[in-house]
């Protein structure tokens, strides 16, 4: 019933006004979600939304009334009346008796929403500036999340795609049917993880952990897209989140999958790549995870992120710079790459950040490099 | 003493001084009323042009005109503009000038602290503007300036930050004093509290919270400073310190702070919607319970702004049941003022249509608010366009729309001449629709998935952001109106009569138009 | 400008009195800091737990066992490895019971650690008591050095029922500037 008068109110908007892209919809309102608290939360918010429109159809409704009738133009003449215990008493208690009823629903959804007893999963998620990261309890399954939309498209130079700002590399995947549990921090700001599809929304706070928790039905498959929702610094809108919804069955394949792609991982920092090999991967490697700060061209932003084109440390002494590279920067936004790229991916992409746009030093940085570097 | 005090200010003239120097050493409070009322609307054209960068750039997905970095500071101090420079400073501007007239009162009860409580302020917004042309950058971290983003991660301007709002704070505090010593002390015999006009009665409540409030502010930008530079750990967990910590200290004077930027708006309808209704305000003593329970209220629901945080379940659901109860002392006020209007006699000129504006626009921003008061709710909204939505409505068309109804209301007893009328029409509803144009599309938006604070978006947000950044502009252009029929009338038209407008009542419709430098030296009888 | 003395003296009263409610307001701004802290030990919230307590043997309740699980992360700028060595176990509330957790220095200085403990969920926190956890005190490891700390903890018996789960995380910080001397 809503949704029909707001279509047709919004084409005529629509013919009023021209639409730039095609693929924007006119969404209008929260979704239902695919989840019942995400569904009681709706409820619950049409509940509100509608005793609003009530309230305000007949208060305007007397002051619009008024407008037209009670004007001086008209030949109206002012009444003098201006008290009424017995009134003033009447619109107190009806809008607390309203406001009592919109409170019982209120009070058990948030209930419903606290708690987090007999969870099937636990996932822990930690929000660094400007990405995430996810480890499943127990799973021995971890990995980072970073936004996958590249610069080009952020920067109006090549067409944007489908999901812009909301992809990534790696998606939280989680089965239906099971109860999940969210524990939540943070490693360096507060940050705030949110589905809106299934209606978490959590503060990951530094030094404390948060939680909260969704069952996804079976028959709900498919992927939900989130992003951060607390002001954490440059890339707050470019931290976005993707939850991935499969079978049970599919879940467990998934940890197979995840934890021989770990393995594997570690065993290829023990082989040998040529220099190219590792240009073309470090290339790859920069872009996702270096680029946003240090520029497409490694030039930098401003003066809050270095350049790397022609810097002592990409140009100068290799130790140096793999140090920075694996351990951060303390007091600076430069994170330790080391929990986030493998060996390979970090000599990968210290070998491009010494060759590439006339940095020229000539240097490949091997996995094993790397392994000696962390002892 | 009063011929003491003759030598010491005019120099055996009736005027005032000549020269700049008149407005740098000045303690009347007409010129000092006119001096913040001047700043404040510079300041809102400042924060103005922040915000049309702003929707400049959120007009298309992508980034195309500014950095991400640059534009974190652009939202940060749009806001701290808007709240501290131009929309608390305006009401301040209004006190002054009116509150003395109201009362009877000669002038204010401080009146040197008054011109100091005014010249703190442009040296404070100079410092916080300054920060913008410095390497490091102006304050990135948003109005409300969580730790430790706030902290740890700061750029260096976040000194100057905290040294400009202790500047803001102690001006405000100054001036809540000197209105409570001006309406407690300097009342007309005969005008007891009862008889007040209600924007005395909403400023006198307001500058109480000033008093209780500010100082927790102080306080916490004071703890920020001590974090940052003395090696404290308040908000640190690596000292023993709480993040959260700083959101509650921080909240319990936000919001507070938010019913300051509103009681005084209540004030100034409650005095124009009677004048052009040609009848008595309804209910004048639930008038001042309903504000009085807003505002002790106010304190006890400060965590509604952190309901995400990870709060107990039961102190979530305190702050929510808390938060719900606002909505009744407040709704009683707009059906006060309904029923001041009905069966009135009204006219609509420009004052007018920007009261019934206001009592429109504000209840549509207070409903949104109610909505985001149910905490399970609030989980959606919370951090969204939703909010942006909520709080641009109570602030623009809810205070601004309120000041700018004063301005147009009392102008013409400031100047002596009446406002071009057609003209004064053509702002309201420019600014009526772009208001509307700009933030209405917002709760959609939130609805739909955007977070706040962010310079680039999905594509699926891009055609209510587009409609929302052409209504920023047509509003924002829309002030240029305001801007030029201040200047003409101030410098003539038609003349105004002592009563202005017909239906008028209190004590500044009986001295003459345009008010005299001096009024009141000798009490008026109040019956 | 005012009346008469009487009236000029009134208002400086009033002034007076309201410059004082201000510096009030201000001690109670810093006052809300410890107030904080009272009220989260008074009730148990926001998962900080109080200093190491007398070991007292409680009464086991071996009618259920709770999950407890150990998890760890380190804060921005805080290269040490950091783990639980025991990711879960299982224990009878009021059991005493002791695990392990490695930190190890692998930069070329010496440098101070702080962990933060935090418990989920929240409401659980007031019924977990430690004898001996690493995170009472600042720990130094000089450069290269690694060690086990362990955790001497258990649950009150009075555990109420419906907390089956219980989640110890500790975040490590870098604490070089709030080194203790």
């Amino acid at each position: 019933m809503f949704s029909r008068t707001w279509q047709r109110l919004s084409s005529v908007v629509l013919s009023l006004v021209s639409a730039p892209a095609a693929m924007a919809d006119w969404e209008l309102n929260m979704p239902q979600g695919v989840t019942e608290v995400s569904q009681s939360i709706y409820d619950l918010h049409m509940l509100i939304f509608w005793i609003c429109v009530w309230i305000g159809v007949v208060v305007f409704g007397v002051m619009f009334y008024s407008i037209f009738t009670h004007r001086k133009s008209k030949g109206a003449k002012a009444s003098q009346f201006h008290e009424s215990v017995g009134l003033e008493l009447l619109w107190t208690a009806v809008p607390t008796a309203i406001l009592i009823a919109m409170a019982v629903p209120a009070t058990t959804t948030l209930v419903e929403m606290y708690d987090t007893t007999d969870t099937d999963i636990d996932i822990k998620i930690t929000g660094h500036q400007w990405k995430w990261q996810y480890d499943y309890l127990g799973e021995d399954v971890g990995f980072f999340s970073n936004l996958t939309t590249s610069q080009d498209e952020i920067y109006d130079r090549t067409a944007k795609g489908e999901n812009y700002l909301l992809e990534v590399d790696k998606h939280v995947v989680v089965p239906t049917g099971k109860k999940i549990r969210f524990l939540i921090t943070s490693n360096d700001v507060i940050h705030a993880w949110w589905v809106p599809e299934i209606a978490v929304k959590k503060d990951a706070i530094p030094g404390y952990i948060n939680e909260s928790w969704a069952i996804v039905p079976e028959g709900q498959e498919g992927l939900y897209r989130g992003q951060c929702a607390e002001l954490c610094g440059v890339d707050h809108g470019f931290m976005p989140i993707v939850l991935e919804a499969v079978t049970p069955a599919e879940y467990e394949v998934w940890l197979v999958d995840q934890r021989a792609a770990a393995e594997a991982e570690a065993a290829a920092a023990l082989g040998d790549f040529s220099h190219e090999e590792l240009m073309t991967k470090g290339a790859e490697v920069y872009a996702r995870s270096c680029a946003a700060c240090h520029g497409v061209e490694g030039a930098g932003m401003g003066n809050v992120f270095p350049a790397l084109v022609g810097s002592p440390i990409a140009t100068g002494d290799m130790a140096a710079h793999i140090d920075i590279v694996i351990n951060g920067k303390s007091g600076t936004a430069m994170q330790a790459f080391a929990a986030q790229l493998s060996e390979v991916d970090l000599a990968a992409v210290i070998t491009y950040e010494r060759n590439a746009w006339g940095n020229d030093t000539g240097d490949t940085v091997t996995p094993k490099m790397i392994i000696d570097a962390k002892q | 003493m009063t011929t003491a005090t003759a030598h010491h200010d005019d120099h055996g003239h009736h005027g005032p001084a000549k020269g700049i120097m008149r407005w740098v050493l000045t303690t009347n409070h007409k010129d000092i009323g006119t001096m913040y009322l001047w700043f404040a609307f510079t300041m809102l054209f400042i924060g103005g042009a922040m915000a049309l960068i702003i929707r400049t750039e959120l007009f298309q997905p992508g980034m195309q005109l500014i950095e991400p970095e640059f534009f974190n500071q652009m939202t940060t101090m749009h806001g701290l503009i808007m709240v501290f420079g131009a929309i608390m400073p305006a009401f301040v501007g209004l006190a002054n000038w009116m509150v003395p007239l109201m009362v009877g009162a000669p002038d204010m009860a401080l009146p040197r602290m008054n011109n100091w409580s005014f010249w703190i302020l442009p040296f404070a917004f100079g410092m916080l503007l300054f920060t913008l042309f410095t390497e490091a950058g102006a304050p990135n971290f948003g109005w409300t300036f969580y730790a430790p983003l706030s902290t740890t991660y700061a750029p260096s301007s976040v000194t100057f930050f905290i040294f400009g709002v202790h500047m803001m704070g102690i001006s405000s505090i100054m001036g809540a004093i000197n209105i409570i010593a001006t309406i407690l002390n300097l009342r007309a015999p005969g005008m007891t509290l009862m008889k007040m006009p209600l924007f005395v009665w909403t400023w006198l409540i307001t500058a109480y919270l000033l008093i209780a409030v500010m100082p927790v502010l102080a306080g916490v930008v004071t703890m920020m400073l001590m974090d940052i530079h003395f090696g404290t750990s308040f908000f640190d967990a690596a000292g023993g310190g709480d993040p959260v910590l700083f959101q509650h200290v921080f909240w319990f004077f936000g919001h507070p702070e938010v019913y300051i930027m509103i009681l005084p708006a209540f004030g100034i309808v409650s005095q124009i919607i009677p004048t052009f209704a040609r009848k008595p305000l309804f209910g004048y003593a639930s008038m001042v319970y309903a504000t009085s329970s807003i505002a002790f209220l106010s304190f006890i629901v400060w965590a509604h702004h952190m309901f995400t945080v990870g709060l107990p379940l039961q102190t979530e659901l305190f702050f929510m049941y808390a938060t719900m109860l606002i909505a009744i002392p407040t709704g009683v006020k707009v059906f006060n003022w309904v029923s001041t209007m009905f069966r009135g006699s009204m006219t609509f000129e420009t004052p007018m249509l920007f009261a019934l504006a206001f009592v429109v626009l504000f209840t549509i921003g207070g409903f949104s608010g109610l909505m985001l008061a149910i905490a399970p709710a609030d989980f959606q909204y919370h951090d969204t366009y939703f909010v942006v939505a909520h709080f641009h409505y109570v602030l623009v068309p809810g205070a601004l729309f309120g000041i700018i109804a004063g301005v147009y209301y009392w102008l013409p007893k400031w100047t002596g001449h009446y406002y071009d009328e057609k003209l004064g029409k053509f702002h309201f509803w420019m600014s009526f629709i772009g208001v509307n144009v700009t933030f209405f599309p917002m709760h959609f938006i939130g609805l739909a998935g955007m977070p706040r604070r962010i310079p680039d978006y999905a594509l699926q947000f891009a055609d209510f952001n587009a409609i929302a950044s052409v209504g920023a502009f047509i509003f924002g252009f829309s002030q240029l109106i305001f801007l030029y029929l201040l200047i003409k009338t101030i410098r003539g038209g038609e003349k105004a009569t002592d009563e202005v407008w017909e239906g008028a009542e209190g004590l500044e419709w009986t001295i003459p138009s345009p008010a005299p430098y001096h009024t009141f030296a000798e009490a008026p009888e109040v019956k | 400008m005012t009346d008469s003395p009487k009236t000029s003296f009134k208002a400086g009263k009033t002034a007076l009195k309201l410059v004082l409610a201000a510096v009030a307001m201000f001690g109670f701004g810093f006052a809300l800091v410890p107030l904080y802290d009272v009220f989260c030990e008074f009730t148990g919230i926001n998962g900080k737990i109080t200093g190491p307590v007398e070991r007292v043997e409680q009464w086991v309740d071996t009618t259920r066992t709770i999950k407890v699980q150990f998890i760890t992360t380190n804060n921005a700028g805080m290269p040490w490895e950091f783990e639980a060595l025991q990711e879960e176990i299982e224990v009878h509330p009021g059991a005493w019971t002791q695990v392990e957790f490695w930190a190890l220095n692998p930069t070329q200085k010496d440098m101070v650690g702080q962990a933060v403990p935090s418990v989920s969920p929240s409401e659980a926190t007031e019924y977990v008591q430690k004898t001996e956890c690493f995170c009472f005190s600042q720990q130094t490891l000089a450069a290269g050095e690694g060690r086990k700390m362990p955790l001497i903890f258990a649950l009150d018996s009075k555990l109420p029922p419906h907390i089956r789960t219980v989640t110890m995380s500790y975040t490590i910080f870098d604490a070089g500037a709030f080194a203790e001397k």
